[in-house]
């Protein structure tokens, strides 16, 4: 997928602007969001169980080759075959080549992030091969040439009637009313795509090393349809999704379906390993595991945000965000949208298109809080900041203007004993007169303040500060000055 | 608190932004610590946290006032801080910012156990939970009102409801103590706002940078507060107050911007029989023209 993370605040705009993607949002805190804190609520030990699923994800990031070789050895006992792509094009040219030397014309897919974030179906469709998403809100998605809005959500921005709309124009459809006909013109459409499709290609929730194992985690079936009934079963994974037993994988699967949902178990917990086997009814007779880098290396290799790679995709702290429950998933301009996306597309896609996206945030800590492996998401994005505001990069790779720079310098002064304080808060006091003067409610703040005062009114300094009422308070409370 | 022979000795860290604009905010923390029997100081040396340039990327300007700050607060008295924003940066982002100067980390490190933002050192240090065993009558008639900049404030109120800081919430953990010294107040009832642990939007230079976004983060904020129809929205940030108060200035809402020392100022005193930080005062000889003082005033 072609980062935009450069037009965030177009994006932004944009999605304030538009009544339909803010009734989507709004229903996300009482949604998702509540879900998950009811279920979290309902879950004994829910915490030991975060800071255990931390433990084992930090632990397993920090060995990462151990177990990433561990899957490789086992996924091939297995009968399956593994490809490590270092990068987009290589995943992309792996999938393809296979494709092109089985004859494949027709490919089913079940919802992958990875998948959107190295551009398959448009590499795929450029092969002649057709590929059809079957994820409902994924489906959607594709019928409307748009990208995902939402991690575990990719449709939650469109309402019944574009769903209806969309129907009608892409597919034909009459002019369905209900949720349960748009339902029902979707599976009579993907039933004839999941009969002829030669190759299924799924993402990867986890990837168990001592098995080899592959587990999707869906609520629609069709992931598993994806992986039983094409010959030819290709999952595109990050290198971050192996966990290293299954019993750790009981821990991740309870905490990551509780945090995306709020429910207990999903519709549908699939796992695979390898392709069919001789006694097996059904199954693929290819199992293909592309384990894709894309970037990941570098966020593996700093410390500071290595822990970017303990993410479980749940979604969690998009629904926590209060910035991205008014932004939405578009204006990230990239795959991983809200506070984890903004984190990982500036490393993984390049801090100087995607700059903005750590500042686009009030570090209010809703997304920590809300993260089932605890993830210190405002700690990276103030890590970034200072990256971005003083590090190396080129001068413009910066987000901020000279005029910025230079007001902090000012401020630093101000600031740097009381007696400049003092004098600072003079000229303050005489330069405030024509902001925030008189209280009629109008006033606009000069240069950067201007947004400021389109909402609110502006604060004015006190006619006497705080320090020079203090030896009144000793008065009062007759007790000579410290 | 009982039980403590000597009177808990502590420093008020004000913060820029009610020094410099919120003064009175300061004076209400001062006399509350005071009236729950705290010897308190105010170390002249003090003057911003660094936060502001540290939130914004700025670490090189930041640090020299962390430098500041440390030397400031130096010593074994608590840190007492009405804001927990400016606390947590204290307590919890000092580290991050000096993460490469082994001895000012290891000075912040040290500072770590002393520092309080205001509710948490009322509950978790002083010990006071029910602030009913304090109320003299409501308001007391002789406490002075409460000192705005000239501006025609609202009376104490009846009902208020309760913002949940971020940083109070999220870096400090403190997600009960405000709730409890207000819901003992006998003659202040708390109605609960939807998603009072919602930011509301301000964010520092966020809502400087991203102005239509945090405005309708806001947006919902007030139409939460307005739902209650309480009299005051109270908070333990000035910072946070003064978005929300401009916010509702802007749309003509009565309700009162207030933080929870101001409230706590308005609406208890101990009583001489209870307050067993006020004996613990008169039995210092330093500090017995303050029993004194107080007694004078009816307290």
């Amino acid at each position: 997928m072609e980062p935009k993370t450069a037009q965030f605040e177009q994006g932004a705009a944009a999605a304030l602007a538009d009544p339909g993607v803010q009734q989507g949002l709004r229903g996300l805190y009482g949604g998702f969001h509540s879900a998950r804190l009811t279920a979290a609520a309902a879950t004994p030990d829910w915490e030991e169980l975060r800071e255990r699923g931390r433990a084992i994800k930090t632990h397993t990031i920090e060995h990462l080759d151990y177990y990433l070789e561990m899957a490789e050895r086992n996924v091939r006992a297995a009968g399956g075959s593994v490809y490590f792509a270092a990068d987009a094009e290589d995943a992309r040219e792996y999938v393809a080549k296979l494709a092109r030397d089985r004859g494949v014309k027709l490919a089913i897919k079940s919802k992958s992030m990875v998948s959107e974030e190295i551009g398959l179906n448009d590499r795929l469709i450029a092969e002649g091969i057709e590929p059809v998403e079957t994820d409902l809100g994924e489906y959607i998605i594709q019928l409307a040439g748009e990208t995902p809005f939402h991690i575990i959500a990719p449709a939650i921005h469109k309402s019944r009637e574009d769903v209806s709309e969309l129907f009608e124009d892409k597919l034909n459809a009459p002019r369905y009313e209900r949720i349960e006909e748009l339902a029902g013109e979707a599976r009579r459409q993907l039933r004839e795509k999941f009969i002829g499709a030669d190759m299924g290609i799924t993402g990867a929730n986890f990837i168990v090393a001592e098995t080899g194992t592959l587990t999707l985690v869906t609520n629609e079936g069709n992931g598993r349809m994806c992986t039983s009934m094409p010959r030819i079963h290709v999952a595109i994974t990050g290198m971050e999704k192996v966990v290293p037993s299954l019993e750790d994988l009981a821990v991740f699967l309870r905490l990551l379906i509780r945090s995306a949902t709020g429910q207990r178990i999903s519709s549908y917990v699939t796992t695979v390993t390898g392709p069919r086997k001789r006694l097996d009814e059904d199954g693929p007779e290819e199992f293909h595991l592309v384990v894709v880098d894309n970037g990941r290396s570098g966020l593996l290799a700093d410390p500071h945000f290595r822990e970017a790679l303990n993410c479980l995709r749940c979604g969690a702290c998009l629904n926590a965000c209060p910035v991205y429950r008014k932004v939405g998933g578009h204006a990230y301009g990239w795959v991983y949208p809200g506070p984890i996306g903004a984190v990982v597309s500036p490393v993984l896609t390049g801090i100087s298109d995607a700059k903005h996206l750590p500042f686009a945030s009030s570090l209010c800590g809703a997304c920590k809080e809300a993260c089932p492996v605890k993830i210190n998401i405002p700690r990276m994005l103030l890590k970034l900041r200072n990256e971005i505001s003083e590090g190396d990069n080129h001068p413009e790779e910066r987000s901020s203007t000279l005029a910025e720079r230079l007001a902090f310098k000012g401020w630093r002064a101000a600031m740097s004993n009381p007696a400049i304080m003092s004098a600072a808060r003079s000229a303050g006091r005489l330069m405030q007169g024509p902001i925030s003067g008189g209280t009629s409610g109008q006033q606009k703040g000069p240069g950067p303040m201007a947004g400021w005062t389109r909402h609110r009114e502006a604060p004015r300094l006190a006619d006497k500060p705080f320090r020079k009422r203090w030896r009144d308070l000793q008065d009062d409370a007759g007790e000579s000055s410290k | 608190m009982q039980g403590h022979a000597a009177p808990i000795r502590a420093s008020l860290f004000v913060t820029c932004i009610i020094d410099q604009i919120y003064p009175e905010v300061g004076e209400a923390t001062t006399r509350v610590l005071r009236r729950l029997g705290v010897d308190l100081d105010f170390p002249r040396g003090q003057t911003c946290c660094g936060q502001p340039a540290f939130n914004s990327g700025y670490w090189r300007d930041a640090k020299p006032l962390a430098r500041r700050t440390l030397r400031t607060f130096e010593g074994d008295r608590y840190v007492v801080v009405p804001s927990g924003s400016c606390a947590s940066m204290l307590r919890v982002f000092y580290a991050e910012l000096l993460e490469d100067e082994p001895e000012l980390l290891a000075r912040a490190e040290a500072l770590v156990p002393r520092v309080y933002e205001f509710s948490e050192f009322v509950v978790d240090v002083l010990g006071v939970t029910d602030l009913g065993a304090y109320s003299g009558s409501h308001p007391h008639p002789d406490l002075p009102p409460s000192r705005g900049k000239g501006q025609d404030k609202p009376g104490s109120p009846r009902t208020v409801t309760y913002h949940e800081t971020c940083h109070l919430r999220r870096e400090l953990g403190a997600t009960t103590q405000a709730r409890a010294l207000i819901g003992s107040l006998d003659a202040v009832k708390l109605a609960e706002m939807e998603q009072s642990e919602v930011c509301c939007g301000f964010g520092g230079t966020f809502s400087v940078k991203y102005p239509d976004i945090s405005g309708a983060m806001l947006q919902d904020k007030l139409d939460n507060i307005r739902d209650t129809g309480a009299d005051a929205v109270v908070a333990c940030d000035s910072s946070c107050l003064m978005h929300i108060g401009g916010g509702m200035a802007r749309q003509g809402m009565r309700t009162r911007p207030m933080h929870l020392a101001e409230l706590m100022d308005e609406s208890f005193t101990p009583k001489r029989s209870t307050s067993p930080s006020h004996r613990t005062n008169c039995h210092s000889d330093s500090q017995r023209t303050n029993c004194h003082s107080e007694r004078s005033r009816g307290i």
